[in-house]
């Protein structure tokens, strides 16, 4: 799955997670900025680029504005944000597939 | 060379004879010699001691570049005095290489922050730092390493004369014309100067600042014009709506309040809890939550309270109004219940710094305190506490009367979530040690209780009550299997600040932020 | 990946707390309050734009967050809209205990619901049957057709009254006394255990108001609920203490339970405990007053 259009998911709120795709070529392009980089930002980095490479993500930038979520919600945030990129994220998700 | 809570100290911090933390109540026993101020001699009688300007003062109290200015920090974040005292030495009389001795400094400070960045100040010795000043000292830009003490480390360090101040500043709601000082009755109230007390009594020359000048005398006076060379009439020392909040309220969010019920249980567990017991809480959420529960439990047992210290808010004076606790004994006000009360409910007292918690004093409150609640940003499985350096390594908290009511109480019971945010409260280091951990008895969290093994006897009380507890390491590894195992905070090796602990050896040191990288 | 035990359909619930599904922080570990089901919201509190990011937060949630012995229900959205396929999809692959159907009016309904459930553990590899229902009834015709809701499916553990929603159709409000939805309550108790399954009471709103909370409560348990919605943790402690058997009633049921095993090895069915005749009618009764007083703490003992 690339990124086919600019998408977004997820709140500034805390425990939570803003991220932002845009479309691009050849690499992914990713920025992170976080409340808790000093401690996770390594963790960070290797979930959301872990889920990207899941979802078959190959270019693009995206965007990670980290409040403090946990894993779990960083993945959900950046599937969801790829999705709806490319229109999928309402129905018909691969749950336990690439989703997991 | 390493101290008894495992922390490596640079040998140069040693030189002169300081000593690292060898463990609670070392230096009992041994003597201290007390240094005395130089001051001036008023022989001669005077009308009045008002000058017109902070400038003024600071000419006629011999100020010049090298000195150490202390101030009190009972207008917290509404203060005005430090801005502009620091304000008038550096822009009006060019003064440079300047140290503030503060019993703790806030947000409200942010403008000092940049003396520093020029050098102006050179050195901070306080209980609290945050805001931009956390910020410049952590990033190196302070020419020698802060100080960080206790509410009681400070006035022991002042009367064994570790730190001399030149003149101290007395931030004073009301002031008589010849210096006595009040925390009540004008337009900026803050209720008790505990805080100043000893600065007045052990600095060379004391200046005071005040918004309301009243008729002579004022008293009963907390700080006396027998200690006052000046007085400054400003326009404001503060913001009222910064210095006191309306009333500081019982914390209505469910973990909160499942964490302080707990915290009651585990206080009426003990033998301690009996009619006449002394008690402290802290102010955040489940710390001063405790108390409503705590209400419960003696009136379930028919108890009451004997007395209670500390920095005091609404819930307490409430407790003392209804006859529930015999006396409040008060270095602090946190809202304005506390700071309407302070001399005008029977009952409750004002007390100086030293009264509270020096530990090289003969009489201190904290060493005759039953229970404390106190909070934590840290905890880590040796029951060391931080409440000084934020998860990045940032200077943004203040030890306060943390470790001196910690060392001082039969039971110190830390209450904080397991989890903020993403950052694990209970860990397995913390980065800075502000409270060493056998000072420290119980922890509660919101996913379970643990018992420090040193407390052998606490274990018994809560098996006996039926109160289920677990080690601290099965918390922390609790918080690591939800939050996942935290990278170790990097830092470069300069010291940017010491903690001292509160009998004056070296707990912990922190060292200069590194910028974050991603490279390994 | 956590795995979740084998739901049970018929276990302690007294207290089922609603947090929306989309709320990362409310969602990580809502079970250390202490209650007894968690209701992840697809719903009502889910914005109609993100109902796709709740269910990728709601499928992380389940399969990352171990939430013990609590067990997590999701109230997935109406029949009536685009999403409930795909709620059921995410609620059967992330693992649920169990799927609230909002706004059931038939057995149709549940029915529906029903096999769209087994599709979807088919289609996961879940074990067919494993996912439990439950029956939102929100309207009067659900009302009246609580009965056959109640029947309809192996799978339903129980059915609960919504309140909003409920007096919005009889054009009534919140009465203090509980009136205004009294016919409907007792109409819903009386499906509920002809059809042996259990009912639950819609949640109280008013945060502040402690005191018509107690008294909701206690109606609620005279009246004979298994236990009721709540939407914030501080109702939990209230409903367990009003919920919980008197000393007595346990004494009781540990005497009649003990005898009755000791009894029916010896071969006797009909015997005396504390001069009352006991026989094999009054053990499911007993049992459950066991069972409630060990989640209260009132009971210790091995015979539940």
């Amino acid at each position: 799955m690339q990124i086919e259009k600019n998408a977004m998911a997820g709140t500034l709120e805390s425990s939570d997670a803003l991220v932002t795709v845009e479309p691009g070529e050849g690499s992914v392009e990713l920025e992170i900025s976080s409340s808790v980089m000093n401690q996770y930002g390594r963790q960070i980095r290797a979930t959301v680029l872990e889920t990207l490479d899941r979802l078959g993500v190959t270019g693009g930038r995206v965007t990670v504005v980290d409040k403090g979520a946990l894993d779990c919600t960083l993945k959900a945030r950046v599937e969801c944000a790829v999705m709806r990129s490319c229109g999928k994220s309402d129905a018909g998700i691969p749950w336990g597939g690439v989703i997991r | 060379m390493k101290n008894a809570v495992g922390r490596e100290i640079p040998d140069f911090l040693l030189e002169g004879g300081k000593e690292v933390y060898q463990g609670k109540n070392y230096m009992d026993g041994k003597y201290v010699q007390k240094a005395a101020p130089r001051t001036r001699i008023y022989e001669r009688p005077q009308e009045s001691k008002i000058v017109e300007t902070i400038a003024d003062a600071l000419r006629q109290c011999g100020a010049r570049d090298g000195m150490t200015f202390s101030f009190h920090h009972h207008l917290r974040n509404g203060d005005f005095v430090v801005n502009m005292v620091m304000k008038a030495a550096i822009e009006e009389l060019g003064l440079k290489d300047l140290t503030i001795a503060a019993t703790s400094l806030g947000e409200a400070h942010d403008p000092i922050a940049e003396y520093i960045e020029e050098g102006k100040v050179v050195g901070i010795q306080t209980s609290g730092i945050r805001g931009r000043m956390g910020q410049v000292v952590s990033e190196g830009k302070l020419k020698t390493p802060a100080i960080i003490r206790s509410h009681g480390g400070r006035p022991r360090a002042i009367e064994a004369g570790e730190v001399h101040i030149d003149i101290a500043f007395v931030a004073a709601p009301t002031s008589d014309c010849v210096g006595n000082s009040r925390g009540i009755g004008g337009k900026s109230n803050c209720g008790s100067l505990g805080y100043a007390m000893t600065d007045a009594k052990y600095a060379d020359h004391v200046v005071v600042i005040t918004d309301c000048l009243v008729d002579f005398p004022n008293m009963p006076a907390s700080v006396e014009a027998i200690d006052v060379d000046a007085v400054v009439v400003v326009d404001s020392i503060g913001n009222p709506k910064k210095i006191a909040s309306a009333a500081a309220r019982i914390s209505q969010n469910p973990r909160d309040l499942m964490m302080a019920e707990n915290v009651a249980k585990v206080i009426a567990s003990t033998p301690y809890f009996k009619e006449g017991f002394s008690f402290q809480t802290g102010v955040g959420g489940p710390s001063l939550a405790a108390n409503l529960f705590l209400e419960k439990y003696m009136d379930e047992r028919g108890i009451k309270m004997g007395w209670a210290i500390g920095g005091i808010c609404g819930p307490m004076v409430e407790l003392l109004k209804k006859g529930k606790v015999g006396k409040v004994i008060d270095v602090q006000d946190f809202d304005l219940d506390a700071v309407n009360s302070i001399n005008q409910t029977p009952g409750h007292y004002e007390m100086s710094a030293s009264q509270y918690a020096n530990p090289a004093n003969k009489g201190a409150f904290v060493n005759k305190l039953d229970f404390v609640v106190l909070a934590a940003l840290e905890i880590d499985t040796g029951f060391n506490v931080n409440v000084l350096t934020g998860s990045d390594g940032v200077l943004r908290g203040a030890p306060g009367g943390h470790p001196d009511t910690a060392a001082g109480s039969k039971v110190c019971i830390i209450v904080t979530p397991l989890i903020r945010g993403r950052m694990a409260t209970v860990c397995e280091k913390v980065v800075t040690v502000t409270t060493p951990g056998d000072c420290v008895d119980v922890l509660v969290t919101d996913y379970g209780i643990a018992v420090n093994p040193l407390r052998p006897d606490l274990i018994k009380c809560l098996d006996d009550a039926g109160i289920p507890h677990v080690t601290i390491e099965s918390l922390k590894e609790k918080a690591y299997s939800i939050v996942g195992r935290p990278d170790d905070v990097q830092f470069e090796d300069k010291v940017v600040a010491v903690l001292e602990a509160r009998d004056g050896t070296i707990l912990d040191v922190v060292r200069q932020i590194k910028p974050y990288t991603f490279e390994d | 990946m956590i795995k979740r035990p084998k739901p049970e359909r018929f276990r302690l619930r007294r207290t089922m707390m609603f947090m929306n599904a989309q709320k990362p922080g409310l969602i990580k570990d809502a079970y250390i309050y202490g209650c007894d089901s968690i209701m992840l919201d697809l719903e009502d509190a889910v914005a109609e734009n993100q109902k796709d990011a709740a269910r990728f937060s709601l499928y992380h949630a389940l399969t990352t967050i171990d939430y013990g012995s609590t067990e997590v229900i999701v109230r997935i959205n109406g029949l009536d809209t685009p999403h409930w396929q795909e709620d059921i999809r995410v609620c059967v692959a992330g693992g649920a205990d169990g799927i609230r159907i909002a706004k059931c009016e038939s057995a149709q309904d549940v029915k529906t619901v029903e096999a769209a459930v087994e599709a979807a553990e088919k289609e996961f590899g879940v074990e067919v049957g494993r996912t439990l229902l439950m029956a939102a009834l929100e309207s009067p015709k659900g009302i009246l057709n609580a009965y056959e809701i109640c029947c309809a499916s192996d799978r339903l553990f129980g059915v609960a009254i919504s309140g909003g929603d409920f007096r919005k159709c009889m054009q009534t409000k919140f009465d203090p006394s509980g009136i205004d939805m009294l016919a409907a309550r007792g109409q819903m108790l009386l499906a509920a255990r002809a059809a042996g399954v259990q009912c639950f009471d819609t949640v109280f709103t008013d945060l502040d108001d402690e005191a018509g909370f107690e008294a909701e409560v206690r109606q609620n348990k005279a009246m004979g609920f298994d236990g009721k919605s709540l939407i914030n943790p501080k109702q939990i402690r209230l409903v367990h203490e009003l919920f919980a058997p008197t000393e007595k009633e346990v004494a009781q049921a540990e005497a009649i339970v003990r005898a009755y095993r000791e009894q029916s090895a010896a071969g006797v069915g009909v015997f005396t405990v504390n001069g009352k005749m006991i026989d094999i009618a009054f053990i499911p009764g007993a049992e459950r007053t066991l069972r409630l007083a060990k989640a209260c703490g009132m009971y210790e003992g091995e015979l539940v």
